[in-house]
């Protein structure tokens, strides 16, 4: 069919060829303005278009870093009142603990200081200044001893009844003095005591002003996140991502945890329900070995929301004390119940595995071995049954950590995503754009010949009225040359595109009136940079 | 938390029950049947009566590969094979893998039993008979997946009273030929050999079953998968 038609214009196809090219350059040529106007005006409704989508998409991802703001303070404020919280809590357990036993450790204070006090009063009691004894004794041997024997006499009998009172005064002195002695030393375990006491009123005293600077710390982290500021978020993202990271791995090892617990107890889980019954395509004892490790792990997230552990069910954590000790301790034993099924199933599985074993064995003609130290794996196998469930139990916590987190991631993904369609839309938009340029070029070049004639006419006119100035096709060659427009609008191959095109070029700066003013095209009314 | 919370989670909660009891539902509306059945054939005539020990391979291969509720049987072909009198031994395993391992035990040997018993080989071969034999039980078990193993080389030879021009139900049933020896007469014309395969596996076929030629026991996983 398609040979037919470049057939039509003659048999030979250089010919047909040639003929074909001519009709469709002249066709183009002459559609010229219309084809121009098609492109710009495509790759303008597609750059606008898509541009309009992107920031459409720009919004949505503000809503979302919006929320993810929002949810990253909330999260933050919550976790920064329960540490506040949790200080407090420390606070009173110290004051309750050590603080209650300050008014008898006030009591002793107090009577160690009394017993003191009073030792010090006695310590401080009137003695006799043996000073002033050895001044009257001084006097009394320097008198003369040459005078009347009487005198002399007399004197000497002062002498010795004041020497004889010195010394009864300094035996007193010396008793005196050493029961203050005796008084100060028996002071010294006291001041001991005072001194331990006053150390562990000043321990206390510490350990509270510590506390009181981790509050302030939670404090200002608090106040921090209230004013919503960008490095308390920045802090509190990087946070969730790390937890999420760690959570992640965690969970990662209790899934290998109960894959391995699975593998534990599926076998001998067909000897209760049986090995050869199915729910869909899968064993009826699979099944059962997987609801088990299931219960397991929920009994585990129960016991430790019944703990205030972790807090994913909030039904859990509004009970009242009593009510929750009793779900811990429910949860508790349903655990060390199926815990010790699970040990049972688990050394169930060793003896099945060696019947098993013997039965290959003898399929296989081979004389069944008896292995040594058959006990150990047996014994391992139990052991591993009782902990997995329990090791299983504590998933809660990384759980818990992990839904937290990944709000927060989800939200930076969804937000990366978001960023990735945008600048692809956009990149789109221009992709489009450059394109309808191009093609507009293309669409030039194709029709390069009549383009090439239509300048040499220009050319032609342009130095014919430049020889015969004066004449009417001077004022005309000189309209075009400043305005680029033809004087008569009815000569053009079509008036009302002519006139559009001089409305149009009315608004645009003057150029040049080369020829490249052909291929001149609309300024596209938008902007590329900030959308 | 409100009552409108409540109102809300308790919607969640149904609308994420209907959903895992449709899946719950989907999941066992089909079930595929996982229980397989096996029946093995031991021609016992003059010519194979040599490879009585494949037999011995065969069926301890099976029992190492047959679960709880699969089923499993064995019997001989000789002058007239379509009697219970030439079956061996016959189970259908436990639920329970530990009572499984003791019916296979016994499976064991019962036939090792037959293999230490038999001295007298059949003077002809009533292969059809055995088929028939084993297509009955097979069809009798019903099980997802039906395998009919056949040690012999598959010359039969009825005795002019049987008629065994009727055929045979293998409906989805795997027919695998093993050990098809070749005699002395397929060493003169080996086109005797190739036309009794191509007739029997169009016989098994034109009857519903798929053909298999296993002639390297080690090669039997092949066709057991």
């Amino acid at each position: 069919m398609l040979t037919e038609i470049f057939h039509i214009w003659s048999d030979s196809p250089a010919l047909s060829l040639a003929i074909w090219l001519v009709i469709s350059i002249t066709l183009l040529y002459a559609g010229r303005p219309h084809g121009h106007q098609l492109l710009r005006s495509t790759g303008r409704a597609i750059y606008t278009s898509l541009r309009l989508v992107a920031t459409s998409i720009r919004q949505l991802e503000h809503r979302v870093q919006e929320r993810n703001r929002d949810v990253l303070l909330a999260m933050g404020r919550d976790a920064a009142e329960k540490s506040i919280e949790r200080e407090f809590q420390r606070i009173n357990t110290l004051v309750d603990r050590d603080l209650s036993q300050y008014p008898s450790l006030h009591r002793k204070l107090a009577d160690t200081l009394q017993k003191i006090q009073d030792d010090y009063h006695q310590a401080s009691g009137d003695v006799l200044l043996p000073p002033a004894w050895s001044e009257v004794m001084d006097t009394i041997s320097a008198l003369p001893t040459s005078g009347d024997p009487a005198v002399v006499k007399v004197l000497e009998n002062i002498q010795d009844a004041v020497e004889s009172s010195h010394q009864q005064s300094f035996k007193a002195y010396q008793k005196s003095a050493n029961e203050r002695h005796k008084i100060l030393h028996a002071m010294q375990p006291e001041w001991r005591t005072l001194n331990s006491t006053m150390d562990k009123v000043e321990a206390l005293l510490g350990g509270l002003d510590e506390r009181t600077k981790v509050i302030d710390r939670h404090m200002a982290d608090y106040e921090s996140l209230r004013k919503a500021e960008d490095k308390a978020v920045n802090a509190l993202t990087a946070s969730s991502l790390t937890q999420f990271f760690i959570a992640s791995l965690v969970l990662v090892i209790a899934v290998f945890g109960g894959i391995i617990n699975f593998h534990l107890i599926a076998l001998p889980m067909s000897e209760m329900v049986g090995g050869a019954s199915y729910i869909g395509s899968v064993r009826t004892s699979d099944v059962a070995a997987l609801v088990i490790i299931m219960v397991e792990i929920t009994m585990g997230l129960f016991l430790l929301e019944a703990l205030q552990i972790t807090r994913l069910f909030p039904v859990i954590g509004s009970l009242d004390d009593t009510m929750r000790k009793r779900m811990a301790i429910a949860a508790f034993t349903i655990l060390v119940i199926f815990a010790s099924i699970e040990a049972s199933l688990a050394y169930m599985r060793d003896l099945l595995a060696l019947d098993r074993e013997a039965l290959a064995q003898s399929l296989a003609g081979a004389t069944v071995a008896q292995a040594q130290f058959r006990w150990i794996p047996s014994v391992g196998q139990l052991v591993l049954g009782f902990i997995l469930p329990f090791a299983l139990a504590f998933v809660g916590i990384p759980l818990e950590s992990f839904v937290h987190s990944l709000r927060t991631v989800l939200g930076l993904l969804l937000l990366v995503v978001l960023r990735t369609v945008r600048l692809s839309v956009r990149a789109l938009g221009g992709l489009a754009h450059h394109l309808s340029t191009m093609l507009i070029s293309l669409y030039d070049l194709l029709i390069m010949i009549p383009l090439s004639i239509e300048r040499a006419v220009k050319w032609y006119r342009k130095t014919s009225v430049q020889k015969i100035p004066g004449d009417k096709g001077d004022a005309d060659a000189a309209i075009e040359e400043h305005t680029g427009l033809s004087a008569d609008p009815g000569t053009g191959p079509g008036t009302d595109v002519a006139t559009a095109h001089t409305n149009r070029r009315k608004t645009r700066r003057s150029r040049s009136s080369t020829d490249d003013s052909e291929l001149d095209e609309l300024p596209l009314n938008v902007s590329v940079g900030k959308a | 938390m409100n009552s409108y919370s409540y109102v809300h989670i308790t919607r969640r909660a149904l609308v994420l029950l209907a959903i895992c009891t449709a899946l719950l539902l989907h999941g066992c509306s089909a079930p595929e049947d996982q229980r397989r059945a096996a029946f093995i054939l031991i021609d016992i005539s003059g010519d194979y009566a040599s490879e009585l020990q494949q037999a011995r391979v065969l069926s301890n291969y099976l029992l190492a590969n047959l679960n709880s509720g699969d089923s499993l049987a064995i019997a001989f072909i000789d002058n007239s094979s379509f009697t219970e009198r030439n079956v061996i031994a016959r189970a259908t395993f436990d639920h329970r893998p530990s009572v499984a391992s003791q019916q296979k035990r016994h499976f064991q040997t019962q036939v090792e039993g037959f293999l230490r018993k038999f001295k007298v080989p059949s003077h002809h071969s009533d292969i059809t008979g055995g088929v028939l034999l084993a297509s009955d039980y097979l069809q009798e078990m019903d099980a997802g997946r039906k395998y009919l193993f056949i040690l012999s080389d598959l010359r039969e030879d009825l005795p002019p009273w049987l008629d065994r021009d009727l055929p045979v139900k293998l409906d989805s049933v795997q027919v695998v030929a093993v050990n098809v020896k070749r005699q002395r007469q397929d060493n003169n014309s080996p086109r005797d050999y190739q036309n009794r395969l191509a007739l029997w596996q169009a016989r098994v076929e034109d009857n519903g079953g798929q053909w298999q030629l296993v002639n390297d026991m080690a090669r039997l996983e092949r066709a057991w998968q």
